[in-house]
């Protein structure tokens, strides 16, 4: 149930969106009402925003609040499976789910480089509703700053976003030996068809991003099985990130087992002719949740019940002795330490 | 379970039970970036039996880079109106100094490229800026290198040079045996150099210094191949070269990417890191192609710093100490902050061992064999 008044959109009539992003577009005057009338408010306008003050107001029922924030700079801006539109979305829907916060309301700040193409600003937009609607969230406040063209490479969407607590609280401190460790389908889609978008746009890959939002599969999963220890989406850094930094600051051995974690074989190619490692590669659709033992098949077939969650798998668990790094069992039967990535990814020679 | 593990199994089952016969320990050496990674991030290197150990050689390309390469690689990056094109590995490699990552932040205009035909299309869509391409790599990387050469010379460009800092795996193999500073059993040889030059570039290796050579591909399973024929032919005595990598390698290598070399390189001395300088044993832009040749149109610094005080990169891309045998590992040189290249590229055998390797400082350091290690 949402918590705010929600009228029905008026669109306005279809504005001309030809011609680029000026300066004065951002500069608080005539261009900026045309900018936010024609282009922003027939997108995403709703009661709130259509209001144009300097802050939403936003009703809220549960004392317990979730706020989060997130900037994007993704290029390209589109990549097959989605925008930097519907990823800032996404991103901050998914940073407030993953922490068992329902998304209330969402922020937009943009910030645009002088010359950039009305059109495509519009088709941005456009995603941004439509993910927003997907996750059933509304834009209720937001700001638009154009700079000069060299000082931004396009456009960068923030996002903040604050939600309301549906279960217990979620905590890496939580995790206990036994615990299993679950992912809701194939890893490394998002980090690579952006890389492969970005670096090779003339290579033809099926390779599709795996942005969406997580917020119904995650309520699901908190509705029906309040003792899960913790989650959190392998953004950057990947299912490593995720995983190595429970182990090191939970102080825990974890072990995952490669063979049970789902990879599409052409991601893998991917991964192999750029020489990353998929444990590595960012995903936007993408959960991992530490549950109890005993609740682990529950939440599979919760995950496997729901789109998002079709090629759900139970990946590894946390030990009960050892030292705390993550240990992966590898494919051919191997181990090995999985690190927290550097933080750059760069493709290897050869 | 799928075949190739069962296969796997087998091989693994067969070297434990072949490898007491040994004796003693037997040290195979790959040279390879992609086969040190990949020993690694298989799990390969928990499979293998005690007396079985695979050492890293001199097979990352930017590790065996030396200092003054990449002061000269920065200094081209940083000069006015020039783009610098590179692969991704040499980003943050640090010279005496800096490195392109910092050179990068400090606004120089660097770009990474997945092919050598990428920096000549920068070369085309810039032509007031001069195009630099640092080109690193062993014969696998070179052919591209001659192509984009040739292309720009097609393209009458005149503002697109090359760095050429291309290697040959070859020389380098023969200056580690004839230093007598290693002991190695036997040389896990790479599938992709071999792709180029042929499997029996190899050959000299098996005559000249009674060593097998096992050519190989670059998954587990194909190097834990690699290993058990080693070891079979050690246990035999009669050297020998194999090639395991057949569907992809043949005797004489790839003609027409020799030809692009031929045509292009010509043989030149060069300084290695870790082996220092080896006559003919990299490869430099002919003559004739001088106008494409960054060493011919820049003016560059000729110095050759010494490498990072008790930095064992040295040592270490040459078998003869590991990584936890540095001082400087896991402590101060870490992947966020390295000191050496071993330790920066992704093939490197130090970030290797960092990544993969349990725990690098929860264990004392083990010394893996017996020769001593320069500090």
């Amino acid at each position: 149930m949402s918590l705010i008044e929600h009228k029905p959109l008026e669109r306005r009539a279809a504005p001309s969106e030809q011609g680029r992003i000026m300066l004065a577009h951002g500069g608080g005057g005539q261009l900026t009402d045309e900018l936010i009338n024609h282009t922003i408010l027939p997108r995403l306008g709703n009661a709130d925003l259509d209001e144009l003050l300097d802050a939403a107001e936003v009703t809220l029922v549960a004392a317990e609040v979730a706020l989060t924030i997130d900037s994007y700079v993704v290029q390209p801006l589109q990549f097959p499976g989605g925008d930097i539109g519907r990823l800032s979305i996404c991103g901050t829907v998914n940073d407030l789910a993953v922490t068992g916060a329902e998304p209330l309301a969402i922020a937009l700040s943009m910030i645009v480089a002088e010359g950039f193409d009305r059109h495509l600003l519009g088709q941005i937009l456009d995603s941004v509703r439509a993910t927003a609607d997907e996750a059933d969230v509304r834009v209720v406040t937001g700001d638009t700053k154009v700079v000069p063209a060299t000082a931004a490479d396009g456009i960068y969407l923030t996002t903040a976003g604050i939600g309301r607590r549906i279960g217990p609280r979620l905590h890496p401190r939580q995790i206990r030996p036994g615990d299993r460790i679950l992912i809701n389908g194939p890893i490394a889609d998002h980090g690579l068809a952006v890389m492969l978008a970005r670096e090779m746009p003339h290579v033809q890959s099926p390779l599709r991003s795996d942005i969406a939002p997580l917020n119904s599969l995650i309520r699901r999963i908190l509705e029906d099985v309040p003792t899960v220890a913790f989650m959190r989406d392998p953004t950057r850094g990947g299912l490593a990130g995720v995983v190595a930094e429970v182990a090191q600051r939970q102080k825990l051995h974890v072990t995952i087992d490669e063979r049970q974690i789902p990879l599409r074989p052409e991601t893998w190619h991917a991964a192999e002719m750029l020489g990353l490692d998929p444990l590595e590669v960012a995903n936007e659709g993408k959960v991992v949740a530490f549950v109890r033992p005993d609740t682990a098949e529950q939440v599979l077939q919760i995950m496997r019940d729901h789109p998002l969650g079709r090629e759900a798998a139970i990946i590894g668990q946390v030990d009960d002795d050892g030292p705390p790094v993550c240990e992966v069992l590898t494919r051919i039967g191997g181990r090995r330490v999985l690190h927290k990535p550097y933080g750059e990814q760069l493709p290897r020679i050869c | 379970m799928s075949r190739r593990v069962l296969e796997l199994q087998q091989v693994i089952q067969r070297l434990h039970e072949v490898a007491p016969r040994l004796g003693r320990t037997a040290r195979f050496m790959e040279v390879c970036g992609t086969h040190t990674v990949n020993a690694f991030r298989s799990g390969l290197r928990s499979l293998l039996p005690d007396n079985v150990q695979l050492l890293s050689g001199p097979g990352c390309p930017v590790c065996v880079t030396s200092q003054g390469e990449i002061d000269r690689i920065i200094h081209l990056a940083t000069q006015p109106n020039v783009i610098l094109c590179t692969y991704g590995d040499m980003i943050r490699v640090t010279g005496s100094t800096s490195s392109l990552a910092d050179a990068r932040a400090a606004g120089a205009d660097i770009r990474v490229i997945y092919s050598t035909l990428d920096a000549v299309q920068i070369a085309v869509g810039n032509p007031h800026r001069q195009v630099v391409l640092a080109a690193v790599g062993f014969e696998t990387t070179t052919p591209a290198t001659a192509i984009a050469i040739l292309e720009a010379e097609r393209l009458e460009l005149d503002n697109f040079t090359v760095l050429a800092s291309h290697k040959c795996i070859l020389p380098a193999l023969e200056a580690l045996l004839d230093s007598g500073k290693v002991q190695v059993d036997g040389f896990v040889c790479p599938g992709h150099v071999a792709v180029v030059t042929g499997a029996e570039v190899f050959r000299s290796i098996v005559h000249r210094y009674r060593l097998s050579c096992v050519i190989t591909g670059f998954e587990g399973p194909q190097i834990a191949a690699a290993l058990l024929r080693l070891t079979e032919l050690r246990l035999g005595g009669m050297p020998r070269l194999e090639n395991l990598y057949p569907q992809a390698v043949s005797p004489e290598g790839n003609p027409r990417a020799l030809a692009a070399i031929a045509r292009v390189f010509e043989p030149v001395d060069a300084v290695w890191r870790g082996l220092g300088m080896l006559p003919e044993s990299a490869l430099g832009i002919r003559a004739a192609f001088s106008e494409f040749d960054a060493r011919r149109r820049f003016d560059l610094p000729e110095h050759e710093p010494p490498e990072p005080r008790g930095c064992v990169c040295g040592s270490v891309i040459t078998g003869r100490a590991s990584p936890d045998q540095c001082p400087h590992f896991a402590v101060a040189c870490t992947p966020a902050h390295p000191i050496g290249p071993c330790m920066v590229s992704s093939e490197g055998t130090c970030a290797a061992w960092f990544k993969y390797a349990a725990h690098p400082r929860r264990r004392a350091p083990s010394p893996l064999h017996e020769q001593e290690v320069p500090t």
